[in-house]
């Protein structure tokens, strides 16, 4: 590779300091940057003037493996991406194969899926909103969200056997018919979660340390949003209102009825408030679908040995970070030609250089935090 | 023979204090972690001897045993001597607070000067340590603490002056009398002032929310970033003497000192039987709790405690039995004195943790804004307020309940215009309402 | 945008891209929607005969045939889908790509003419296959005039045996028109391509990407270097030659002090 293409850009060792500036490595092992991401700052004094993120400590290789795994085999892979919210990444991706093979879920299986993936909403949302707040200083709010983390996350094992990297979800539908108490979990937590959900607010929404870390900091207009590919909460908080549950409804979404939050300037405090509204939302969601779980099959007629025709399709969802799409292509075997996933934390990521430009390294932290972001997805 | 006398107890309260200094910090830190683990909905630490009581002693050991490392490109000798730069001055401050009317190293005429300018110093350590760690995240914490020490001793200050001006006298044991020949801690007659020293400092002691030149979420362990092992405890013992060192000034000035509530009533007087009775009601707990550890040793640990606790409310109920006129009924202001102190002592840290585990951190900037934009100069009328009062008082002998509160409410009116201000610079943007409309698709 | 994506939202009108699960008729939608056009499958065909450029001759040959049919087709295994629920269709009729012509499809040709290869329609997707040279016209012409306003995705597949060998595959979405189109460029080995970061800036990272992974050059880049590999490493991993188990050793025992990651 001597002869790599290598223009001149914003590369930040290349360019000249001032004379007041400095290189601060951040990361890859830093207690905020969630993972192993590294930010290079470019500072004058304690403000950002150029950054550069170095990601990859945690590529695995996924979509490499996939050409090497048949279709059911990859999918405990994807839980291993995003690993805060598994469930949504094993429903992308039966959902992609199932719409590569022409297959479909039985209406059990999907209004299943869908309670499943909305608690892991709420469950990746509530990590997000500790983690968030731990960066910006205030360490207890961490703890009540995991314990109503852990609420759910029981759910998911009495459902599955697994908490975290649960493989839930089958191509075709259900492995597992739901457990006898589904429901009433489902609604003790939900009645719950209601008042919990104030409680956080009334730690951070008014607190006015909270409000003057979060607002106006990280800011993303609406353009500049949809331009650099923004998708998830931090494109509606920056006014867009699009959910790929409304827009192109997958599962059971369109038999429920909930509402998408938007936020106004595009900063952390309204990426705060969208999530916090989504939690919300998709409790709601959750009541919905526990009142009425058709009865019938689990599992689609998709056979055991899976050979799709030939052909691509690109499926994504709305995951807790964001637009998750699969781009999988297949040549008529057992094995995907290709599999490509778009993982909506890198893209999202992409934005922090231009979110964070003029602010302080405190606001870094923020601006990471508001984009929720997890490293095995961005690295794969 | 006569020569060598004052020195004897001096000496020996300050080897009690170097001694025991290392001990206490270490329950401090203990008492932080239950009281967030009780905050957080959690046990905090229950492994190390029953209710994770000898964890202290195990963190100790753990960080004296631990590899000490100096990186490599260092400066060796400053990166050495730091730690004890901000270790000493932590506790040379001590040295003129009063624990009680006769627990006292020295009494100096200018006590609050002397602790002040001491713990002043103790900047250097911090700054020298940041420095000497050649490394980024520690120069910035460095910088950040220089920053806003300078910025936060100043309001500290013209508080202490308020409650100074109150006191007539620099002496610490001086100013506890003020309080008690009048009967009002300063407290009550300064709030605003007691206000303002809080928040100072607790930005002084780089606590949250204002432990900027920490920021674990930012610069990883700010100036401290580079230390481990014992260096690393020695910066703990610093910030945690310091709080006690602050702690103790606040309850000097302004909590009425080693005084009990409301020393002079006499009505109140059943008080007095409030420590050892709290005792009581700690060695209950501890002797209610033993049968229920797991292992022999500990339940043994667990009684021991109880017994010491039944130990000490003997030794606080003794003065209160013996016949009036003895030694023993005369020592109980000594006694009850030291416990009155360290008791508000340790609750003004509890305050501290309280808004620790309350609050979201400020960010630099907003920290330095906060500092001279509305502790400063709310710190000064607050001055003025006071002199105004005693003025009133004194020239034209106004009765003290009406000159003083008429002082603080000048300062109040000046607080709230500060903040009302400080409103509007933080948020320019009028008129825009900041709320989450979800809609229906 | 809002506002846009509100209006459109109701209609929800691009069923190009749905499960099958809502309203929405499927023959319908193809047409109507645009959905979109699509060409070039990757399937095996073009892969196995090595076409040339237009890649058309192998595809042509299989689709044609069944081109008639398959608007029909579609149209039965979604429709029993919908209001039958609980037993699942699918099997009989496995989805094919055909042959795509519908507005926007005619819009592109008409602009563009020879540079739209072909338009598929694969599951209901719709696929713009494109001469590699005109990428960057096209792709501003759908962002400024089709509202394509969003670059869901950038990626490459390899197809060795191809005289053309990469499939440079960007997923588009439009949030006025709620749809999505899939554009491909075919390139060769060595041949590099122009860069879209100008049209949407998040092609920075993608295209680095792929260019990490596939070896694919993108001019005009802003800073094209490996994205998720170390700088030194050598090779892309994520072409058909490289092994699932080949690494670079050089690299990993000169950083990482090892014989071997594995």
């Amino acid at each position: 590779m001597a002869d790599r293409y290598n223009p001149a850009g914003a590369n930040l060792e290349t360019t000249v300091l001032g004379a007041d500036e400095i290189i601060l490595n951040m990361g890859p092992q830093h207690p905020s940057t969630h993972g192993v991401l590294r930010v290079k700052l470019r500072l004058d004094g304690e403000k950002v003037v150029g950054s550069e993120c170095v990601i990859g400590y945690l590529h695995r290789g996924v979509e490499k493996i996939a050409e090497h795994r048949s279709y059911q085999q990859f999918a405990p892979y994807v839980d291993r991406m995003d690993y805060v919210a598994a469930v949504s990444n094993g429903l992308g991706y039966c959902e992609a194969v199932e719409k590569l093979l022409g297959a479909e879920a039985p209406p059990r299986a999907r209004v299943i899926r869908t309670i499943l993936t909305e608690l892991q909403r709420i469950a990746s949302h509530l990590f997000w909103l500790g983690t968030h707040a731990l960066d910006i200083g205030a360490l207890t709010p961490l703890f009540y969200c995991l314990r109503e983390r852990e609420e759910i996350l029981k759910i998911f094992e009495k459902y599955c056997g697994a908490r975290l990297t649960t493989h839930a979800f089958r191509i075709g539908g259900l492995q597992y018919e739901a457990y006898d108490e589904l429901e009433k979990d489902v609604e003790r937590f939900c009645k719950e979660f209601d008042k919990r959900v104030d409680e956080y607010e009334a730690l951070l929404t008014e607190n006015r340390i909270w409000v003057g870390r979060t607002k106006g900091i990280g800011i993303l207009t609406t353009e500049a949003a949809i331009a650099m590919g923004v998708t998830g909460p931090v494109l509606r908080a920056s006014g867009v209102q699009w959910d790929i549950r409304k827009a192109m409804p997958y599962a059971a979404y369109d038999q429920y009825e909930f509402s998408i939050p938007t936020g106004k300037n595009g900063d952390t405090y309204d990426r705060y408030l969208v999530r916090l509204e989504e939690m919300r939302q998709s409790r709601k969601i959750c009541l919905q679908a526990i009142e009425n779980i058709p009865p019938g099959p689990i599992m689609g007629k998709v056979g055991k040995v899976l050979k799709p025709p030939p052909g691509e399709v690109y499926h994504s969802i709305e995951a807790p970070k964001g637009e998750l799409g699969y781009y999988i292509v297949s040549d008529g075997t057992t094995q995907p030609y290709r599999v490509r996933i778009r993982p909506p934390s890198l893209i999202n990521l992409e934005a922090l250089d231009q979110m964070i430009r003029g602010h302080l390294v405190a606001d870094v932290v923020a601006v990471i935090g508001t984009l929720d972001i997890v490293l095995g997805e961005v690295d794969r | 023979m006569n020569a060598i006398m004052p020195y004897v107890f001096p000496v020996l309260f300050a080897l009690v204090i170097v001694a025991l200094l290392p001990l206490v910090a270490g329950y401090i830190v203990l008492m932080e972690r239950k009281v967030m683990a009780d905050m957080q909905v959690r046990l905090g630490p229950m492994r190390v001897g029953p209710h994770g009581l000898l964890q202290p002693i195990a963190d100790a050991v753990k960080l004296l045993l631990k590899e000490d490392i100096i990186p490599e490109n260092a400066d060796r000798l400053v990166f050495w001597g730091a730690p004890l730069i901000s270790v000493t001055t932590a506790m040379l401050a001590l040295a003129a607070l009063p624990i009680g009317p006769f627990f006292q190293i020295a009494d100096l005429n200018i006590g609050l000067l002397f602790i002040l300018g001491i713990s002043s110093l103790g900047i250097f350590g911090t700054v020298l340590g940041g420095w000497a760690s050649n490394s980024h995240y520690s120069l910035l914490g460095a910088l950040r603490s220089a920053a806003q020490l300078v910025s936060y001793e100043t309001s500290a200050g013209m508080a202490i002056v308020g409650a100074l001006l109150l006191a007539g006298t620099l002496s610490t044991r001086g100013i506890v009398q003020a309080q008690s020949d009048t009967g009002w801690w300063f407290i009550f007659v300064a709030p605003v002032g007691f206000f303002i020293y809080l928040v100072a400092s607790i930005a002084e002691t780089n606590r949250a929310p204002f432990d900027m030149p920490e920021a674990e979420s930012e610069l990883v362990a700010g100036y401290m970033t580079e230390y481990s092992g014992f260096r690393w405890a020695l910066y703990f013992l610093a910030e945690y003497t310091n709080m006690i060192v602050v702690a103790s000034i606040a309850t000097t000035l302004f909590l009425g000192g080693w005084l009990r509530p409301f020393a002079n009533t006499r009505a109140l007087n059943f008080l007095d039987y409030l420590p050892p009775l709290l005792m009581v009601w700690v060695a209950g707990y501890c002797f209610r709790r033993t049968p229920k550890q797991p292992v022999a040793v500990q339940k043994m640990f667990m009684a021991a405690v109880g017994v010491l606790c039944i130990v000490l409310a003997g030794v606080l109920a003794m003065p209160l039995v013996a016949p009036a006129g003895s030694l023993l009924a005369s020592s109980k202001a000594g006694i009850h004195g030291a416990f009155w102190f360290l008791f508000k002592v340790g609750a003004y840290i509890y305050v501290f943790m309280w808004l620790r585990f309350t609050f979201p951190r400020y960010r630099f900037d907003q920290l330095m804004r906060l500092g001279w934009q509305f502790l400063v100069p709310l710190s000064i009328v607050n001055v003025m307020g006071i002199g105004l009062g005693l003025a009133l008082h004194r020239q034209l002998n106004w009765p003290n309940g009406l000159s003083l509160p008429l002082g603080n409410a000048l300062t109040a009116v000046a607080a709230a215009y500060l903040l009302s201000a400080a409103e509007k610079h933080e948020h320019p943007r009028v008129g825009e309402e900041e709320e989450e409309t979800p809609v229906h698709a | 945008m809002t506002n846009d994506s509100e209006e459109k939202q109701p209609p929800r009108p691009a069923e190009a891209e749905k499960p099958a699960g809502t309203p929405a008729a499927p023959s319908a939608s193809p047409s109507a929607s645009g959905g979109t056009p699509p060409g070039e499958t990757p399937g095996q065909p073009p892969a196995l005969s090595a076409p040339v450029v237009p890649a058309k001759p192998p595809v042509a040959g299989p689709v044609n045939p069944s081109a008639p049919p398959p608007p029909a087709k579609p149209a039965a295994p979604a429709a029993p889908a919908k209001p039958a629920g609980p037993p699942p269709p699918p099997r009989e009729a496995p989805p094919k790509p055909a042959p795509l012509d519908n507005d926007l499809v005619k819009r592109y040709k008409a602009r563009f003419g020879g540079a739209i290869v072909e338009a598929l329609l694969d599951r209901k997707q719709a696929i713009l296959v494109i001469a590699a040279d005109r990428l960057l016209e096209i792709a501003r012409f759908s962002r400024e005039e089709e509202k394509f306003d969003l670059l869901t995705d950038l990626t490459a597949v390899d197809w060795p045996k191809r005289e053309k060998r990469f499939d440079l595959v960007l997923n588009l979405y439009s949030f006025p028109k709620n749809e999505r189109l899939r554009i491909k460029a075919l390139l060769g080995e060595n041949e590099p391509v122009a860069s879209v970061e100008s049209v949407w800036p998040t092609a920075n990272w993608l295209e680095r990407e792929v260019y990490d992974m596939f070896g694919i050059v993108f001019e005009g880049h802003s800073n094209l270097k490996r994205l998720l590999l170390p700088e030194e490493w050598q090779g892309h991993p994520l072409r058909k030659d490289y092994d699932i188990l080949q690494q670079d050793e050089a690299w990993v025992r000169e950083n990482l002090g090892i014989e071997s990651g594995q």
